[in-house]
């Protein structure tokens, strides 16, 4: 039997490239949700991806139990996502504020727990079609497919991502976000809420989060498991890009994207283990820019 | 309060009955709690390696599962396709295992906090479809099966195969324990622990950064490959799926929950980590008069988990040394590291003078 | 009833056995054999077990012991087998092959079951075979389609599967190939463990010294994103006019979806495995039309309660009563479902025949050799459960299916590719 890797020529390669970017949008997409998260609290928020797939089951109830048309469900979806966010902060991660890093990180997996059970206990685990906003049929340039669906889901993240950047940069509360997670104590002074702000963190993170639910379903099909293989790219994607960067995360995820398709389908015998070498690429990476492509070098601390 | 070379009575006396506990339970209880337990002694080597090197060291790893695998897949081939005697292939998956860790290492040492987590993961998660593509070697998806290990001859039959390997387990844990212990107490462990709570102030003092590091991503490697190994002889087939991100993530867990940077801390993480899903599967679906539990396991399992580090944030450990110290009567202090900062007093005492106590 | 201390378990296979050739001669079996039974049976109760990820990402399985479970409350409901009542005690082990071995002791030291019953998976099921075999304790069943449980008789007794193995499958669709499309060029996408590599080897081996036709291979570990574009690219530009597609439920949609917004229109072969109707239909809303995979063909060996054909199925109709009643959350349209009711049909079908000689012994043997099951109201209409002294795979018939539209429509016979 003949192993059949490359074929298409040049234009295979621009295929694939495209196809990788499509896969990028999606992890950049729960990326930046990772990355809001950290820039409030400094932790690796594991449940993220549950968040959002549960998120997600709330627009599906919505369509199907409540008949509400799409364009009421997103924006509906993603104020109750950001209510639900700010609450889960409020209720469960309060309690450790003070704890050490690693506790948080706990605690998340735990919600992480939680909110899978719950997923699969509420709304089971045949897979449902979740509607898209955009046409699922391609365009063809030149031979290129080009998918609507994937077109579109770039250019909601990278509307995601211009509104987080106004709001950091632009907006009283969101300077005074990052001014309460840079420093606590002189914010606190300042008469900055300082737990509240973490509260505004997780909201954020959670309508980001229900954004990326939202257009991820449609692609893999809605069930309880659905964001598991997304976080764990996002993750790669966001510490990639510099964890604490916005334009990282939404850069890393394309890189991993792009480096996963191009490893499968052209590095010879590769393609069982593309995610291996994906992987060790981007430690290697890493491991040259050890603060990320677009983070800032750590501090030591004394 | 009477103290012996420094070491309470009560602390004595702690470690008696657990050592006659530990000898006791295979005596008194059936086959599948007697293998859980064996079970809990492969998570206790596997965590006081952890312990080494997010403990003592500092240093985030959500990828030990991974070391456990070089362990579990060097016994289980050495067992399968050279014959290799059970007890000879335990040292040997631990040097394998520690010589990929300390490899690991080198890169590493670039690495901190979230990029070394990431780092650590990524080797995780790349390790089992690895293992499932080299098939002529690994056996790929299909595992190796072994044959049941055998009680030695000199035992004439008195241990079933399950109290054999139970005890074997544990002797291993408990030397493997002292040993840890020793390196603990040693210059090396408080290099370690230097570099944890300060790498400028350790560096400065002279502490070599580059080789406590590695070698601290070494010794935790090797105690991961002894518990791959014993892992594999106990269950008798490994397969790519029994060491994938669960098994790190359960890792991690475990040593939290146990109590980073506490001698204690493993023993108690790996009780946790095999027995709370068997608790949380019990409780799921039961009725307390009215209220009816979720029938999801994984809602118990993560809701108890939340509860246990609420009531122990510095872990299991960290509490009983407060508990402990509370009962007799001396104000104790438990310092856990703050992985991204500086150690974080969790029982803040300001007092020097307890420090002179010890 | 007393339970035999586990010092007589030798002898008491060696009864087992000889009561056993003492059926096969055909004498009948006088009621003084009752007093020797094994663990886990009562003179009112018999007690099974299985192994099942109840928690984690592989939980949608359990929906497989919740339809057995069903069905042994209803067989109960009404007076048991034998006035015997069968309880069904599901442990998790999270679809980890290393919780299995002590999820399996707690089953056989603790519960005490008499045998088990429809465990799920390769690896967990491998993890444990031999545990089960020295123990002489019945792994019945399993659930898993991988060719080893039927093809390892010899040296486990006392393992055994159920449904169609996948390499008999992939021969069928092998077979058909080189019927109708001689010239094919296949590609083939598979997950890549024992389940892909059965089909790919059970596609290689139907095709014979026509192997060459398979002209391309792509693959992708479960857990990978579910995004199969990359993959189905690299098949069309191998120039495959013929995609042989093996993957579950949500990558074949991933598959499918790609492959028509591809523009490639290839010959398409779905595995059972993947093509429950709910995923076709799944497909159709996502492509907001059916021509991409209209005519794609796949085989079956269940019916489908999403599919319009049985709507009026007495089978079907049964299923849903059952499901009513006994379901505790099944949904009527998972087919997991209808695989774990119907398989404990057949459990119940093997304890009934057994009588009142239930010992491990007896009922591994009816299960592996004495099969003859044709009224499973689950199976398709000409289907088998069947089991002999040379053939220890319960099903081994299936029957090929076309979708047309919003439907799978079956054409042909019911076919075997074993004997």
């Amino acid at each position: 039997m003949t192993v059949f890797l490359a074929g298409g020529g040049f234009q295979g390669v621009i295929q694939q490239v495209v196809f990788g970017v499509a896969s990028g949008g999606i992890y950049a997409s729960l990326a930046l949700a990772l990355v809001l998260i950290y820039r409030a609290m400094d932790i690796a928020n594991f449940a993220q991806g549950e968040m959002a797939m549960f998120s997600t089951f709330v627009a599906y109830s919505l369509i199907t139990f409540a008949h509400l048309p799409y364009l009421v469900v997103f924006p509906l979806t993603i104020a109750i996502s950001f209510l639900g966010g700010m609450a889960i902060e409020r209720v469960l991660i309060r309690p450790f504020e003070g704890s050490p890093p690693l506790t948080m990180v706990i605690v998340t997996l735990g919600l992480f727990s939680i909110v899978n059970g719950l997923g699969g206990l509420l709304f089971g685990y045949v897979f449902k079609t979740f509607p898209s906003p955009f046409l699922a049929s391609p365009i063809n340039i030149g031979g290129v497919y080009i998918g609507l669906q994937d077109l579109g889901v770039i250019v909601v993240v990278l509307a995601v991502l211009v509104v987080v950047y106004l709001f950091f940069q632009r907006t009283r509360l969101g300077l005074a976000m990052r001014a309460a997670a840079l420093y606590p104590e002189s914010s606190r002074l300042m008469g900055v809420q300082v737990s509240w702000m973490l509260a505004l963190g997780w909201g954020l993170a959670a309508a980001v989060g229900a954004v990326s639910g939202m257009m991820v379903a449609p692609i893999v099909f809605l069930d309880p498991n659905m964001m598991q293989p997304v976080l764990l790219y996002a993750f790669a994607a966001a510490v990639l890009g510099g964890i604490e960067s916005p334009v990282g995360a939404v850069v890393g995820g394309v890189i991993v994207g792009v480096t996963l398709a191009l490893v499968g389908a052209y590095v010879p015998g590769a393609q069982n283990i593309r995610v291996a070498i994906g992987l060790v690429i981007i430690v290697a990476v890493l491991v040259v820019r050890p603060s990320g492509l677009l983070g800032r070098a750590a501090l030591s601390r004394v | 309060m009477t103290r012996v070379r420094g070491a309470p009575l009560g602390v004595l006396g702690a470690a008696a009955v657990g050592v006659v506990v530990l000898i006791g339970i295979p005596l008194v209880t059936d086959t599948f709690t007697t293998f859980e337990f064996a079970n809990v002694a492969v998570f206790v080597i596997a965590l006081i390696g952890l312990n080494i090197l997010t403990g003592y060291s500092g240093q985030i790893s959500i990828g030990n599962g991974a070391f456990m695998a070089v362990g579990g897949y060097t016994a289980a081939l050495l067992i399968k396709k050279a014959g290799v005697p059970y007890l000879l292939t335990i040292p040997i998956a631990g040097v394998l295992a520690g010589l990929a860790g300390f490899l690991f290492g080198i890169p590493a040492l670039r690495l901190s906090g979230i990029y070394l987590a990431l780092a650590t993961f990524a080797l995780a998660l790349a390790l089992p479809p690895v293992i499932n593509n080299y098939e002529r070697l690994t056996g790929g998806n299909g595992g190796v099966i072994l044959r049941a290990a055998g009680v030695p001859d000199f035992l004439g039959g008195a241990l079933s195969n399950e109290q054999y390997l139970y005890y074997l387990a544990w002797s291993l844990a408990g030397v493997l324990f002292v040993f840890a212990r020793l390196i603990i107490k040693s210059g090396t462990g408080r290099a370690f622990m230097a570099l944890r709570d300060s790498e400028t102030a350790a560096v400065a003092s002279g502490v070599s950064l580059a080789y406590h590091k590695t070698l601290a991503f070494g010794l935790s490697a090797f105690y991961a490959g002894v518990a791959g190994a014993l892992l594999a002889i106990l269950s008798r087939f490994v397969h790519p799926d029994t060491f994938g991100l669960p098994l790190s993530i359960a890792l991690l867990t475990g040593i939290v929950v146990g109590g980073l940077g506490a001698d204690l801390g493993p023993v108690l993480g790996a009780v946790f980590v095999v027995w709370l899903p068997y608790f949380a599967e019990k409780t799921a679906g039961l009725r307390l008069g009215g209220v009816v539990i979720p029938g999801k396991p994984d809602i118990i399992y993560g809701a108890a988990l939340i509860l246990i580090v609420f009531l122990a944030p510095s872990g299991v450990a960290g509490l009983l040394a407060r508990a402990g110290a509370a009962y007799r009567g001396v104000r104790g202090r438990a310092v856990v590291p703050d992985l991204l900062g500086g150690p974080l007093v969790v029982d803040p005492i300001a007092e020097p003078a307890d420090e002179a106590q010890t | 009833m007393q339970s035999v201390p586990r010092a007589g378990l030798r002898r008491l296979a060696m009864i087992a056995a000889l009561a056993l050739s003492a059926i096969a001669c055909g004498a009948q079996q006088a009621s003084t054999q009752q007093a020797k039974q094994d663990p886990g049976v009562t003179s009112s109760e018999i007690v099974l077990g299985a192994t099942y990820p109840l928690s984690g990402s592989a939980s949608y399985y359990y929906a497989i012991a919740k339809g057995a479970t069903a069905y042994f409350k209803s067989v109960n409901d009404k007076g048991g087998v034998n006035g015997r009542k069968i309880t069904y005690k599901v442990v998790d082990d999270g679809y980890n092959p290393a919780n299995t071995p002590g999820k399996t002791r707690e089953l056989v030291e603790q519960e005490k079951i008499f045998a088990s019953f429809g465990n799920l998976g390769s690896p967990t099921n491998t993890s444990v075979r031999d545990y089960y075999n020295e123990n002489r304790v019945p792994q019945l069943f399993v659930f898993t389609g991988a060719s080893q449980w039927g093809g390892q008789y010899e040296k486990y007794p006392y393992t055994l599967g159920w449904q169609p193995d996948y390499q008999s499958e992939a021969k069928i669709y092998a077979k058909y190939i080189l019927q109708n499309q001689p010239g094919a060029k296949i590609g083939v996408l598979y997950q890549n463990d024992v389940y892909g590599q059965d089909y790919l080897n059970g596609m290689k081996a139907g095709l014979g010294d026509k192997a060459s036709l398979i002209v391309s291979t792509a693959t992708y570990n479960a857990g990978d994103p579910v995004d199969m574009k990359s993959q189905v690219t690299t098949l069309k530009n191998s120039g495959a006019d013929t995609f042989f597609v093996v993957t579950t439920p949500a990558y074949s949609a991933s598959a499918l979806v790609a492959m028509a917004n591809l523009g490639w229109k290839p010959k398409i072969y779905l595995n059972d495995v993947g093509a429950s109707a709910v995923t076709m239909l799944g497909v159709v809303k996502t492509l907001g039309r059916s021509e991409a995979i209209d005519g794609m063909i796949s085989s079956q060996y269940l019916k489908d309660p999403s599919d319009p054909q049985w709507a009026n199925d007495k089978g079907i109709q049964q299923y849903r009563d059952l499901l009513a009643r006994y379901g505790d959350g099944c949904e009527v349209k998972d087919n997991f479902c209808v695989a774990g009711m119907a398989s404990a049909f057949t459990m119940v079908d093997v304890l009934k025949k057994a009588g009142s000689n239930l010992t491990r012994k007896n009922v591994v043997d009816i299960a592996a050799t004495q099969l003859n099951e044709s009224d499973n109201f689950l199976l398709l209409p000409g289907i088998t459960v069947k089991t002999s002294k040379t053939s220890h795979f319960p099903i081994t018939q299936e029957r090929l299916q076309r979708w047309e539209t919003d439907h799978w429509v079956p054409f042909g016979e019911v076919v075997s590719s074993r004997g």
